[in-house]
């Protein structure tokens, strides 16, 4: 780093400073603060003033102390290595420093993200000296993990003719892989590695449709509520209704080739438990430890505040980076609203004129801006690739009318609300059914019709109207109690009870019900919305309700979630054929 | 520029502890002082007033112009001329020491029971620092406080932070009290420790928890911080980390096994919401500064435990909930850190159950690695899952019947009704001596369990139903 002292702490006020005498900086520059060298960002200039924000703990920063800067934006390093890897706010990686440093953090460590010494082995493309290079063109592979080849891109702001690349061998990430002659007539080194300053979406080609679901194995998320791969969800609820175990489900299970999953400012233990969980699950896809295709951000709730408003446009931008190789990669936040609060201190402190609930007035600008970087792309190699953006948000008292919520729930098309009854019922995932909407519903109709089930559109539809209907007659159970209810209407509260406990119900601790293929949801789905067409026609004919609900089939399907695995779904047909044959019978009786 | 940072450093250190006479402004805790050398951020200051009464305080604001300081004694009876200041160019560190064991100090750390300063082992700044989460084990251990609302429905786990939402009244020092007495490590002879902070709590508090201490033998063991209603309120805010500096020392330096309560967190906060209303920062909700979380963060954060350390840390803070409200920024902020809640319902207590904790807002959210096969017995994710789902219901039967009369309530929901009772008066409600084992605990949930049909029970499989389903009921 550069020894450019570019002026002197004048003012410090938490992770804000004020540095006076300034006079060549850049905006948004990274900078080291005083003798201990922190870590800070420039964010606002002014006449011979700078705001700094500064990513660590700033105690015993003095008046006068001298500024350093880099002479570029704080960025993040983009190259073989990030998998597998759990960063800070500011990809420092924590795994090193723990090596170096204690069980605390220790402030003013600088740590390259991406090891200095580790060989790669690269295998360059065939290209030919004199060949155009555009940003984004492959220059090679390089296999990561057992998962993820690596490729090896020109970084998006380098442009021109290929002079050389290096042989098939062993680099690190700084050894000098290619040289391209530029326009303007100069040469730039290409390596495995490149920077690219996390506050700037990465460049694509264009946008395509969201059409494919992105298949989490959460059943009341994929038949209820889905999202299409290159979508954003927001998932708010009060404290524990389910946030952080709905976004390690998804990230535990979903079908994206890639996760990247951002601990901002929650809890230390919840990124310990991946730490020590991801390494042993073996991802039913590919038959290898989930921690293979996952990135961690960890800036928990006692690291500093700035880095959490850092973390997650370095998490996003790891996930673009792979997405530019043609991934598609899910991005879990937990939780945007301590982001959004981290921008409040920050706001505050800098005596900025608070919009709502003290909150800068460029909080729905940031919000917006942040899930724009999601989408379905055709990235610049040619290829297709997406970014799927998953985010908590903690409403203060749960309550969803409250700023971070109402915006967030402008810039997303996803609404995954959590309800507090149900959480409080231990109904898992407390995910409403009257509050969420998809609005990726019609778009990946087409998928799940023809890939899974031509019926499945009808069924979802159906069960959602049960749903509906289930509210105003509870409303009427409440004043009357049940009794006072014919039959057939009884019955549509019996088929809601057994939809919820043995479908929307999911058990995420639980070996077989943690998460279902799309075409275990399918045939669940077609078991119940059969008990509920046969059984009504049923109950016209005459059967009573309690003939229904004392069918000997009735307990199996309440249980199959837990019996029957995804690898032997030729239960479900027999489940299936039971009950019909016992709605038949019953009726036959009857009739 | 290196050389310019060595002198820069001399210079510094030799204005420390240069002293300034007068201050320019006295607001609440907090002191303005003009035209100062260079102070760094939080560092400690030394005020004497005109008796020639020590203080210690915290810079929160330094630039070239002013410093603005908080003092933790508080700034009553200062003066503006006569009050001497001195910057002393470090942060605030304490003395730590296992010898702080069965001693009582004020919340800097300062003895208040007679006795001699300990011999500090280390000087550690108070602040602490955040743990690296890649340092971190995992909490896995189940601690048996003998309290069946507990240790069946909302295990406590060794390292989790479980604080108990109370209210104004409600008997949350008993079962903070019982549990300190009656923690234990099945099968284990563990070397423990308690450090109690107290915040702004009324005097017969303290004297209720040492005489439990006392009672129960424990009181060697026993380090208490003690911040009293009549103390000045800011000396709450360094209170806690104080007695997490110690905390911190006994389970890493020591290998202690640490219980930490502190009582209680709704003080506090308040008295961060008046520092920060003096100093005119904007509000977030009903006027706490935006920074409670991250505050509130930083003291329940350090807790867990270590990988390749044998100690731990586990937190009990309790908060009285302003007008019994979860939803106020202090239980809510604090839900939203800590690893579930222990909650209490007025209702109950006014039916004289002890403990009296509701049923369904509270939650151990480590629990599900702690309980089952070889930790608890195999039975207890069920049985606990099967008995909050049972009760859950029992909160349905309940509405329904207050509207549409018991009488009316199907043969089934009366069954459901019997079991609710029982499950609060059996299974809940136990003496503040008595300590049941956890196979107590959870025969008695298959007792409540067995006054339901077996049908109804759709979250315990069949063979756990064999085996326990009406054992107890000939
Ligand atoms: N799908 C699930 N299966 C089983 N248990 C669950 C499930 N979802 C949530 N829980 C239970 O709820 C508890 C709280 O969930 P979680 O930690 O995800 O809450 P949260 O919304 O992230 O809360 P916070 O905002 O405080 O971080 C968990 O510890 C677990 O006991
Ligand atoms: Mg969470």
């Amino acid at each position: 780093m550069s020894d450019r002292i570019i002026g002197k702490v004048k003012r410090v006020n938490g992770p804000v400073i004020v540095a006076s005498g300034v006079t060549d900086a850049i905006m948004l520059e990274l900078v080291r603060v005083g003798e201990v060298k922190l870590v800070g960002e420039i964010i606002k200039l002014e006449e011979e003033n700078a705001v700094i924000q500064v990513y660590e703990d700033t105690t015993g920063i003095t008046p006068g102390e001298n500024i350093y800067g880099s002479g570029m934006q704080l960025s993040v390093e983009l190259g073989p290595g990030l998998i597998s890897t759990i960063y800070d706010g500011i990809q420092r990686p924590l795994e090193e420093i723990h090596k170096i440093s204690n069980q605390f953090i220790e402030r003013g460590i600088s740590m390259p993200a991406l090891s200095r010494t580790a060989k790669w082995h690269f295998e360059p493309e065939s290209l030919q000296p004199g060949s155009p290079l555009l940003p984004g063109t492959i220059l090679g592979n390089v296999k990561e993990t057992e998962l993820i080849d690596h490729k090896i891109l020109v970084p998006p702001d380098i442009e021109g003719t290929l002079v050389s690349l290096a042989a098939e061998g062993d680099y690190t990430v700084e050894e000098v892989i290619g040289l391209v002659k530029t326009a303007e007539g100069g040469e730039k080194s290409l390596h495995l590695m490149h920077r690219w300053p996390i506050r700037k979406a990465r460049p694509v080609t264009r946008r395509l449709p969201l059409d494919i679901p992105l298949i989490t194995g959460q059943r009341v998320i994929d038949t209820l509520f889905p999202v299409a791969k290159g979508g954003t969800v927001a998932i708010p609820g009060g404290f524990g209704t389910g946030k952080t175990m709905t976004q390690h489900a998804i990230a535990k299970w979903c079908d994206a080739s890639l996760i990247v999953y951002i601990g901002c400012g929650e809890r230390g233990n919840e990124m310990t438990d991946v730490l020590m969980e991801f390494p042993k699950l073996i991802d039913p896809r590919t038959d290898l430890p989930l921690i293979k295709r996952t990135v961690l951000i960890a800036n928990t709730s006692n690291m500093p505040v700035s880095a959490r408003e850092a973390s997650i446009y370095t998490g996003v931008t790891l996930a673009e980076y792979y997405r530019d190789q043609g991934y598609h990669v899910a991005v879990m936040a937990d939780s945007t609203s301590r982001w959004a609060e981290a921008l409040r201190e920050l706001s505050g402190r800098m005596e900025e004129m608070p919009a709502e609930e003290g909150f800068p007035a460029y909080l729905p600008t940031r919000i917006a801006e942040f899930y724009e970087r999601a989408g379905n792309m055709e990235v610049l190699c040619g290829k297709t690739g997406s970014v799927t953006i998953i985010g908590a948000v903690s409403p203060p008292g749960g309550d969803f009318s409250e700023p971070v919520t109402q915006h967030t729930k402008r810039f997303v098309r996803c609404f995954w609300g959590l309800d507090r009854q149900l959480a409080n019922a231990r109904h898992y995932p407390a995910i409403s059914w009257l509050e969420s909407y998809s609005e990726y519903l019609d778009d990946i109709i087409p998928w799940w019709n023809q890939r899974v089930g031509a019926q499945w559109s009808a069924d979802r539809k159906e069960i959602m109207e049960l749903l509906q209907k289930e509210v105003r007659l509870q409303q009427v159970v409440k004043l009357v109690g049940p009794d006072a209810l014919p039959d057939s209407q009884r019955f549509i509260l019996e088929v809601c009870t057994l939809f919820k406990n043995a479908f929307l119900q999911q058990n995420a601790f639980d070996d077989i019900d943690r998460y279902a293929v799309a075409e275990k949801q399918m045939k669940m789905l077609e078991l119940i919305v059969t008990y509920w067409r046969k059984g009504s026609q049923a109950i016209k004919s005459g059967v009573t309700l309690v003939k229904l609900k004392r069918m000997k089939v009735i307990p199996d399907i309440v249980k199959m979630k837990f019996t029957i695995p995804n690898d032997d779904l030729s239960q479900f047909d027999k489940l299936q054929l039971r009950l019909e044959r016992s709605l038949d019978q019953l009726e036959q009786v009857y009739a | 520029m290196p050389s310019d940072s060595k002198v820069y450093r001399a210079e510094k250190k030799l204005l420390t502890g240069r002293e300034y006479i007068g201050v320019n402004k006295i607001d609440g805790p907090l002191i303005f002082i003009k035209h100062t050398h260079p102070i760094g951020y939080r560092e400690l200051i030394e005020c004497i007033d005109r008796q020639g009464k020590p203080r210690l305080g915290m810079v929160l604001d330094t630039s070239e112009e002013i410093v603005v300081a908080q003092i933790f004694e508080g700034t009553s009876g200062m003066t503006m001329p006569d009050t001497r200041v001195r910057f002393m160019g470090e942060s605030l560190k304490i003395g730590v020491t296992r010898d702080m064991l069965g001693r009582i100090f004020n919340g800097l750390g300062q003895p208040v029971d007679g006795g001699p300063e300990p011999d500090s082992e280390a000087e550690i700044d108070v602040n602490g620092k955040p743990i690296n989460p890649t340092a971190r084990a995992y909490p896995k251990d189940f601690i048996q406080t003998g309290i069946s609302a507990i240790d069946g429905m909302n295990t406590l786990i060794r390292g989790q932070k479980l604080p108990i939402f109370s209210g104004n009244g409600l008997p949350h020092n008993e079962l903070a009290a019982q549990i300190a007495r009656q923690a234990k490590i099945k099968g284990a002879k563990t070397n423990f420790a308690v450090v109690f902070a107290a915040m702004g709590v009324k005097n017969d508090v303290a004297r209720f928890f040492i005489r439990s201490f006392e009672e129960s033998g424990v009181l060697s063991n026993v380090a208490l911080f003690l911040s009293l209603a009549d103390d000045p309120s800011i000396e709450r805010i360094i209170t806690p980390r104080t007695a997490l500096t110690l905390a911190e020392h006994l389970a890493f330096e020591h290998d202690m096994h640490v219980l930490v309560i502190l009582t209680d967190m709704s003080n506090y906060c308040e008295s961060l919401r008046e520092i920060s209303t003096i100093r005119g920062e904007i509000p977030s909700r009903k006027g706490y500064p935006g920074y409670l979380y991250s505050d509130l963060a930083e003291l329940y954060e350090r807790s867990g435990m270590l990988k390749g350390f044998s100690g731990s840390i586990t937190q009990i803070p309790i908060l009285t909930m302003p007008n019994d409200d979860i939803s106020h920024p202090i239980p809510d902020l604090s839900g939203y850190i800590t690893e579930g809640q222990i909650v209490f319902e007025r209702e109950m207590f006014a039916r004289s159950i002890y403990p009296p904790v509701a049923g369904l807002p509270s939650l151990s959210r480590l629990m599900k690695d702690g309980i089952g096969e070889g930790m608890t017995r195999e039975d207890h994710p069920h049985l606990a899952s099967q008995l909050f789902a049972a009760y859950s219901y029992v909160k349905d039967v309940r509405n329904l019947a207050s509207v549409i009369g018991e009488e009316e309530l199907t043969p089934l929901d009366h069954q459901y009704l019997e079991f609710g009772d029982a499950f609060e008066r059996k299974f809940v409600t136990q003496g503040q001596n008595e300590d049941r084992t956890i196979e107590q605990t959870l025969d008695l949930g298959w007792e409540m369990l067995s006054l339901l049909p077996p049908e109804e029970l759709h979250r315990v499989t069949d063979e756990e139903l064999e085996k326990y389903y009406g054992r107890n009921r000939i």
